[in-house]
């Protein structure tokens, strides 16, 4: 959990930008007086966001300072949740759910077909630095499993060629539309509505 | 106040109070790794659980309240397995490397696997291993071995107030540390090392140096800092090798500072350990004990009174202070003085020099003044403990001077010492009298001035202008830097009538008004200021006194005499001897008996007990060992004008301000990554 050893660079320092510090301020005020340092997992995300989907040091301290936190403090939080990231990652971050719903309904082709697409293990980002991969714990679709996040988009209802035909459509510079990749509308049953159906309006 | 039931004895606590310290009352042993008397509570270990009837479940009694009527057992099968469970758990990732870690012997988790543990694991997983962490000259971070008790991370946070620790990542990545891998900057960093229930945080300088069982231990008092912490002085053959807190409530709790922890390596290097004269060709030459002696007592014999000076240095210990005081006022010398700095205290009021409020007296204070004192660095045990004050609340903190960082928020004032005469009926004039013990701290930095004496007497109009000064409350508070500095007032080692002063003592020295200075541990002086008279340097370091010397007569450390110390708030504390001096070296109090006899006036006792009595004789409180006599509240400070001159800030380098910390290889380490972190090596630094 250290960054000692870093393969990395970190920036020498992070700033948000005009609008960001406009939505920083709104965050701020949800919060009540004295209690600002609740914003720090927002902020967090507000900086991650800003900066390419990676959180530098950099942009921990200053969220510290922004708090009037100890960074130590900040860092304990940002390691503890892996939603965010400490070092680089690609443009497109594709997560797997490797959970128990997803692994019964075949994420291990699903992941295997990341691989084989992408050509990198877990963990590893293209050459080109557009796609990171991941392994993931349970996201809360398993009706929808085998699934997998990309950006803030859930693709499911995968198999193998449906995840790489996700991929394929990023690496053209489109945006597959997110949700079920089998023709499902959301979680209902397969093949269409079976109660209620002649109540539709 | 509730009462309960553990393992069937009933007994009555306080409300408030939680089941393990109810259990420690009744006298029942609760293992624990994350609890600690002294830090809030994380009950993370669990291995303090206890069955509790009418709970499902075994509770934490760390973090469990006690409760009218609880049954609590601890005695039974299920509690030793619950133990030996959470014991399995925390040896998953433990390694097995006790033979080579220095927490050896002295481990709370292989006591309590020992006690309390399976005699065998059933994890065949591989363990995980956690980079070593960098945490600077004075703490090893072998952190494989951390079992996330979490208490260095409170500690650091809550007593020493520099939040630079933290548990980050999580689950079995969870990994204790600065993440960005620095040293800690806290003067109490040392004592996460006793509060680190395993090896994960050993002592860097004492690093595979002995074993606990190999140590003579000795119960002793710090002199590094003028707070007199109580110490345990661990030492192996001649050798000291290290020192740890005592705990002792009034002074020091069971915390010590890093400088009176890790300068002991300083004990071993630039020892006097022999007898040194000037010779004709004015190089010093090793000398016999007879030669030396001799050859001061054929110096002295001719030189009339007045013109022989003594300077008391500020590592001495009160015996020694008596004798040279004895041994001068034999000679007919007026010229003694203890104030090396030229603090503008006098020995006509007690008050005038003591911490009157007492250290645990902090904790009852309500509001508090520093002017000219930097208490982080120069006792940082009481400055926990000021912070520990303004933790609880309702404490506002000013500060005339300096304005370092003290761990706690203090409004600044100025650095006009003028202002304190302005100060009573300004805004924090005015907290301070609407307080109810309000507190004023007066460090060396205002007193050691040309002024000290009318700041001396503004702050005493101050104090009792806001009500620091009454009958049941006595807030006026002087920090001293100097460990024998109480002591030698005490016993009035002062400019007698017609006496000079240290600044007069050096200016005769200068003008050849002066014959023979006799320096007993006196460093803090420039030695070319002694070029002209005779000086006689007893004490243990080649420092600035030794240089300026034409005899050196090496005495003891603190480390090596039974001798009576008396803190900055008048506590008379007994030091014991740990080691014997280096070589030659003898107890300083012997060393001017037997310069008494070679001068033919023996003073007038032949041991330490005898020297003690005449010492009590004279000053009865020193006999009154670890007990503060209150002192009376009179006159004092001389009233007149306070110069403009800003107060500086306070001591410059906390890790080197005396003779030890100067020879001390570890302070030198610490100095150079604390103190000058930018100034680059020269290659002949060490």
């Amino acid at each position: 959990m250290t960054p000692t050893g870093q393969d990395f660079a970190q920036p020498d320092d992070f700033e948000f930008t005009a609008e960001n510090k406009a939505r920083a301020q709104a965050i701020l005020a949800r919060y009540p007086e004295g209690r600002q340092q609740s914003a720090v997992m927002p902020l967090l995300d507000l900086a991650q966001r800003q900066h390419d989907g990676w959180l530098p040091r950099a942009a921990m301290d200053y969220v510290a300072d922004m708090l009037g936190m100890p960074p130590i403090r900040v860092y304990e939080v940002a390691s503890f949740y892996t939603m965010y990231n400490r070092r680089p990652i690609g443009k497109h971050h594709v997560q797997v759910c490797t959970n128990i719903a997803c692994l019964l309904r075949g994420s291990d082709d699903v992941l295997h077909a990341c691989k084989d697409k992408l050509d990198v293990e877990v963990g590893e980002t293209t050459e080109d630095g557009q796609f990171t991969l991941s392994e993931v714990e349970c996201l809360g679709a398993c009706s929808n499993a085998p699934m997998m996040q990309i950006g803030d988009d859930y693709y499911e209802d995968l198999d193998a060629e449906s995840a790489g035909r996700v991929l394929d459509a990023l690496t053209r510079g489109e945006t597959p539309t997110p949700g079920p990749q089998n023709g499902r509308r959301t979680c209902e049953p397969m093949g269409g509505p079976t109660t209620l159906v002649e109540e539709e309006s | 106040m509730p009462k309960l039931t553990i393992d069937g004895i009933e007994i009555e606590v306080e409300a408030g109070l939680t089941v393990l310290q109810a259990c420690e009352q009744a006298g029942v042993e609760i293992p624990r790794f994350c609890y600690h008397e002294r830090l809030s509570i994380a009950g993370n270990c669990r291995m303090c659980l206890v069955e509790m009837e009418r709970s499902p479940k075994p509770v934490a009694s760390c973090a469990m309240p006690v409760g009218d009527g609880m049954v609590i057992r601890t005695d039974t099968e299920a509690v030793r397995r619950m133990r030996r469970g959470v014991m399995e758990f925390l040896l998953i990732n433990h390694p097995l490397d006790c033979p080579i870690c220095d927490q050896g012997g002295e481990c709370d988790l292989q006591d309590q696997a020992m006690a309390y543990g399976s005699d065998r694991s059933r994890f065949g997983e591989s363990k995980r291993a956690v980079e070593y962490k960098d945490f600077g000259p004075l703490v090893n971070g072998i952190m494989t071995r951390c079992i996330h008790c979490t208490r260095c991370i409170r500690f650091i946070t809550e007593v020493a107030g520099v939040p630079e620790l933290g548990a980050t990542g999580r689950g079995e990545h969870m990994e204790v540390g600065t993440y960005v891998a620095k040293a800690l900057t806290s003067e109490l960093s040392g004592n996460i090392v006793d509060l680190c229930p395993v090896g994960a945080l050993t002592s860097a300088p004492y690093a595979y140096q002995a074993r606990p069982w190999e140590l003579r231990k000795t119960e002793s008092i710090d002199v590094l800092d003028a707070l007199g912490s109580n110490i345990r002085i661990d030492s192996r053959g001649p050798e000291v090798l290290r020192v740890l807190p005592r705990n002792h409530d009034d002074v020091n709790e069971e915390w010590l500072g890093d400088k009176s922890r890790h300068a002991v390596d300083g004990l071993k290097r630039r020892r006097l350990d022999r007898p040194y004269l000037r010779g004709a060709d004015g190089r010093m030459r090793e000398a016999s004990w007879t030669e030396a002696l001799d050859a001061v007592a054929d110096r002295l014999r001719d030189i009339p009174g007045t013109r022989i000076a003594a300077l008391a240095g500020d590592l001495v210990d009160c015996e020694s202070v008596f004798a040279l005081k004895s041994l001068m006022a034999d000679l007919g010398s007026p010229h003694l003085d203890c104030r090396q700095d030229g603090a503008a205290l006098d020995g006509t009021a007690r008050a005038s020099y003591l911490f009157n409020s007492t250290v645990a007296g902090i904790e009852a204070a309500d509001a508090l003044l520093i002017v000219g004192s930097d208490p982080r660095r120069e006792a940082p045990v009481l400055n926990a403990r000021i912070r520990k004050r303004w933790l609880a609340g309702g404490f506002p903190v000013g500060l005339l001077g300096g304005d370092p960082d003290l761990t706690y928020p203090a409004t600044h004032l100025g650095t006009d010492p003028g202002l304190l005469a302005k100060l009573a009926d300004a805004p924090f004039g005015k907290l301070l009298t609407a307080a109810t013990r309000p507190m004023i701290l007066l460090g060396m930095t205002a007193l050691a001035r040309p002024d000290g004496a009318a700041i001396l007497a503004a702050a005493r109009a101050l104090a009792e202008a806001v009500g620091a000064a009454t009958d049941d409350w006595n807030g006026f508070n002087v920090l001293h830097t100097a460990a024998g500095r109480v002591g030698a007032l005490d016993l009035g080692f002062l400019p007698g009538d017609g006496g000079l002063n240290t600044a007069g003592i050096l200016d005769a020295a200068d003008n050849g008004a002066l014959d023979a200075v006799y320096l007993l541990g006196a460093d803090e002086i420039a030695p070319q200021r002694l070029a002209k008279p005779f000086v006689i340097y007893q004490g243990h370091h080649g420092d600035a006194g030794a240089r300026a010397a034409d005899v050196i007569l090496p005495g003891a450390a603190y480390t090596e005499k039974d001798a009576t110390y008396v803190n900055t708030e008048g506590r008379p504390q007994r030091a014991r001897r740990a080691v014997f001096p280096p070589g030659e070296a003898r107890e300083d109090w012997a060393i001017l008996r037997a310069l008494s006899g070679a001068l033919g006036r023996p003073l007038p006792f032949d041991s330490l007990p005898e020297l003690r009595d005449g010492m009590i004789e004279a000053c009865p409180h020193l006999g009154d060992i670890d007990h503060v006599r209150p002192a009376e509240w009179t006159a004092f400070g001389r009233n007149g004008r306070i110069d403009t001159t800003p107060l500086g800030p306070g001591i410059p380098n906390y890790y080197m301000t005396d003779p030890i910390s100067r020879a001390s290889e570890t302070m030198a380490r610490c100095t150079r990554a604390f103190v000058n972190p930018t100034s680059g090596r020269t290659g002949t630094d060490g």
